[in-house]
């Protein structure tokens, strides 16, 4: 147990310090000498070099690299090529803002889809299963920010009910905080909730087939009962990697949302940089994408630990 | 109902759809009393048992009636409430496979401890667990409250089943079902688990439904016997008279099929089609010593000479498989920061011959490393350590471009014919695959003719070659892996369980196909086994492994007359033959 949890540790830093490695030199390939965009057209060579010399571009990438990787562990980003101020306590922000947008949009998503997908399962040769699997086919063909679209112009401008965009962070007033995170928080789950149910559907329905859940009606359990009992945590292995796979892709999905809601996270700040050419505000973005995504698969594989026995004998 | 009666079925069909699955069964047991029900697979015993335990699909319809002893209800018919109490309670299931009947997420007692919980059998977790772990015990499994902390892929194959064992007859239930509970099992686990379940019914006073398709376990376990036909009860009875006296030609013909000791006068075992000559065991068996009444088991002795032993034919002819000292050693995961990975020795200084035209036998049990040596003498592994050489190749160190020789030279036919043969190919072009192998120079005419001359040795129809492997039953499908093993005329055939999946009826022609090839292209022959009674069949040279190492080799016949190691006499007497079991009977 203790084992596993050193592997994982040590898998999830050298995953980190690779991902440092692919991140940073994705960014020299792109073109865009950042000495030059922040001088502008027409400016003399001695500005761009006093610039370079400024950013630290003109140093070797060896130097680069190592000075940028040792800032990370100290959560330095360092100073944006752009705005000449400290990236840090920026990502910081709009770090806390997409994780509590997406997390809530995951759970959500789950409460929906694990009691649907169950359903689903139970009932799948009945009406109600079968409408179910309709609903969750209909809702993968249905973009999120359409959603989010509907939403709004629903909820906010006819019915008034709630604010149609904005961000206040929790501190600044609890239920304006509230009231502006219902909308896209749906928007996000709607579609996700949709994609799980299928997996939960089909996980459940294996589940169903297993031996052992027949010897759970053998011993005297109700067909719901032995489900709840022997089923359900069984089923939640499958359901819990593809939760890993799409929390990662809700975080990238978030962006398109951040954008219709006006939310000031991760995906706006992305966005805005890339437009200015802010090459290491860009490489600070993705860089903290990346590390979000290692730490949940991180935690995935410790609950794994958790759930299945046969993985922690390993 | 009178008082002695326990279980009395009348008319029990099963149907799907339009299709008649079961039709028309009727029994009856007595308290306490062991029925035996045998068929083949298809015939519809599972079926019947998940019927009376109210557990069928919901896509099948059932009719009939079936009365338990103080159960106010139609078994067959009556509604989940009623059924829901009675199942754990009154009737209990041990199931086939017991690693994937128990729930791989839940401890061992916590498991046992539900279906004393679920009838209120005892009102507290405390109480149900201590019960639990007397459970445990009354089992014999050792160390029964450690066992009962510990999850079931923690316990062995032969444990796990008595666990499962524990939980069926947790609340004394009136009627068991068994459901091949011992057919995943190895031989000498089988024995003890028949032991175990033969004694728990007996001091309980359980009713039995024993579910088998071998004819010595149920010998060895029931009194009387349903024979299963096609969803039919085609003969039934006390199980000496049906054994002996067979009425139904089915009867005679599965009897006779699995009889490995009977064969006709050309040394082949008896098959459905000739049957009718099939003397049944208890008649035979006159004599007072089950091993020695026993008739010559040895068909190839006149083809061959044993009379010698082995070592001075071995130094006359050079040997066609050598292996010298080999080795095959895995690294399993590691269990602690310091110290080096665990090893484990699949295979551990193995030394044997084989010479030219010798039909070996390897026998083992599960995780004995007779696998992995077919694997290695196939070039499909590569040894750790020592050597094998194989028709002049050398294995250790060889890349694939050096075995070519050897794959034409040597050929596999695999335990599981359907998961073997590729689902997408026809017939045709599986059978014809090992002819495209570089340096063969037919064109697609000569091989097509090749291909149907090869269908027709293993007794395929022509028009198989157009068919998918799906289309065909399980021994058709293992004559189809041996046309296609055969097909580039080897020298050696491997055969690893040829058999293990197959129905008795079958199994008896797949094993006088093989013997017939054998003999017909002068085949070197290395068959492994976990069935001592198909390798004295047709091995005269038997190679007994345990834990990877070889503990006995020799004359397959002065071995189980005479096994030198207390593994093989384990072995040996573990084996259930339905002649001993007839005798035993008596």
């Amino acid at each position: 147990m203790l084992l596993r949890l050193g592997s994982n540790l040590a898998r999830f830093v050298l995953s980190l310090c690779v991902a440092t490695i692919a991140v940073f030199a994705m960014m020299r390939v792109l073109p865009g000498d950042p000495a030059v965009i922040a001088a502008g057209e027409n400016a003399s060579p001695q500005i761009v070099a006093s610039l370079a010399h400024q950013f630290g571009t003109d140093r070797p990438l060896v130097v680069q690299y190592w000075d940028w990787f040792s800032g990370l562990w100290r959560g330095d980003f360092g100073i944006s090529y752009v705005t000449r101020t400290d990236i840090s306590p920026l990502v910081a922000d709009k770090v806390q803002v997409s994780l509590i947008l997406v997390t809530l949009a995951m759970a959500l998503a789950l409460a929906i889809a694990i009691p649907a997908g169950t359903i689903a399962a139970v009932r799948h040769n009945k009406p109600s299963g079968t409408l179910i699997s309709a609903l969750s086919q209909l809702g993968i063909a249905i973009p999120g920010f359409l959603l989010g679209i509907v939403l709004v112009s629903f909820f906010a401008l006819r019915l008034g009910w709630l604010p149609a965009n904005g961000w206040v962070a929790p501190v600044e007033g609890f239920s304006s905080f509230l009231s502006r995170l219902v909308l896209p928080v749906m928007a996000l789950a709607g579609v996700q909730s949709a994609i799980l149910v299928r997996y939960v559907r089909s996980a459940v329905l294996g589940i169903m087939h297993e031996d052992y859940l027949r010897t759970a009606r053998a011993k005297g359990l109700s067909p719901l009962r032995a489900l709840a009992k022997h089923g359900l945590r069984n089923a939640a292995i499958p359901v819990l990697t593809v939760t890993s796979v799409q929390f990662s892709a809700l975080i990238i999905g978030a962006v398109v949302i951040e954008r219709v809601f006006v939310i000031p996270g991760l995906g706006s700040m992305l966005l805005a940089a890339v437009g200015n050419r802010d090459l290491l505000t860009v490489q600070s973005v993705v860089m903290v994408l990346v590390a979000i995504t290692l730490i949940v698969n991180l935690l995935v594989d410790m609950l794994y630990t958790i759930l299945d026995p046969r993985i922690r004998a390993a | 109902m009178s008082e002695r009666q326990l279980l009395e079925v009348s008319g029990l069909s099963i149907s799907a759809g339009e299709r008649t699955l079961v039709s028309d069964l009727s029994f009856s047991m007595a308290t306490g009393e062991r029925i035996g029900l045998i068929g083949e697979s298809g015939s519809g015993k599972s079926l019947t048992a998940t019927a009376l335990l109210g557990l069928l699909p919901e896509e099948l319809s059932v009719s009939g009636t079936g009365r338990l002893h103080g159960f106010e209800h139609n078994l067959l018919t009556a509604p989940e409430r009623a059924m829901a109490p009675l199942r754990g309670d009154e009737i209990s299931m041990v199931f086939q496979e017991p690693l994937s009947a128990l729930n791989p997420l839940m401890k061992i007692g916590a498991q046992v401890a539900e279906v004393l919980l679920i009838h209120r059998t005892l009102g507290t977790r405390a109480a149900a667990r201590a019960r639990a772990i007397e459970l445990l015990a009354s089992v014999q499994i050792p160390d029964p409250a450690q066992a009962a902390n510990a999850y079931p892929h923690q316990l062995s194959g032969g444990q796990r089943q008595r666990v499962m064992i524990a939980m069926a007859l947790a609340n004394d239930p009136q009627l068991l079902l068994c459901d091949e509970p011992t057919t995943a099992l190895d031989v000498t686990v089988q024995s003890q688990v028949l032991e175990l379940i033969s004694e728990q019914v007996t001091a309980r006073g359980t009713g039995l439904l024993f579910i088998t398709h071998d004819l010595a376990v149920v010998a060895r376990m029931c009194t009387r016997v349903l024979v299963l036909n096609q969803g039919r009860i085609v003969e039934q009875g006390e199980i000496d008279t049906v054994f002996s006296a067979p009425n139904h030609p089915y009867t005679r013909a599965l009897l006779a099929a699995s009889d490995m000791s009977a064969t006709d006068e050309r040394g082949r075992l008896f098959t459905v089609a000739t049957a009718g000559n099939y003397q049944p065991p208890a008649l035979r068996a006159a004599a007072p010593e089950p091993v020695v009444a026993i008739p010559n088991p040895r068909p190839f002795a006149a083809s061959f000479s044993t009379e010698s032993s082995p070592t001075p034919t071995h130094r006359a002819i050079a040997p066609l498989i050598t292996a010298s000292n080999l080795s095959r050693s895995y690294h399993r995961a590691r269990t602690s920061l310091l110290g080096p990975r665990p090893v484990v020795h699949a295979l551990a200084n193995i030394d044997f011959t084989v010479v030219p035209g010798e039909r070996v036998g390897i026998v083992g049990e599960s995780g004995s490393g007779k696998s992995t040596l077919l694997r290695i003498l196939a070039g499909l592994d590569t040894p750790t350590g020592g050597d094998a050489v194989v028709a002049g190749t050398s294995i250790a160190g060889a890349r694939e471009a050096d075995l070519s020789a050897l794959r034409s030279e040597l050929q596999i036919i695999f335990q599981d014919p359907l998961g073997s043969l590729d689902p997408r190919m026809r017939v045709a072009d599986i059978v014809a695959e090992p002819l495209l192998v570089p340096g063969q120079s037919l064109d697609a005419a000569a091989r097509r003719a090749t291909v149907l001359k090869m269908l027709n040795s293993v007794g395929l129809e022509p028009d198989s070659a157009n068919r998918y492997p799906h289309q065909f039953s399980g021994g058709q499908r293992q004559r189809i892996s041996i046309a296609r093993a055969l097909v580039n005329r080897p020298r050696i055939l491997v055969a690893d369980e040829p058999v293990s999946a197959l129905d008795v009826s079958v199994r008896a022609q797949v094993l006088n196909l093989i013997a017939d090839l054998v003999d017909e292209y002068a085949l070197t022959l290395l068959l492994v086994s976990h069935d001592l009674s198909v390798i004295r069949h047709l091995c005269q040279r038997v190679i007994v492994m345990k834990d990877g190492r070889i503990v006995e080799a020799g004359d397959t016949e002065q071995i189980y007359i005479n096994p030198a190691h207390p593994y093989t006499a384990r072995l040996i007497a573990s084996s259930l033959d339905l002649s001993e079991e007839l005798a035993r009977a008596h």
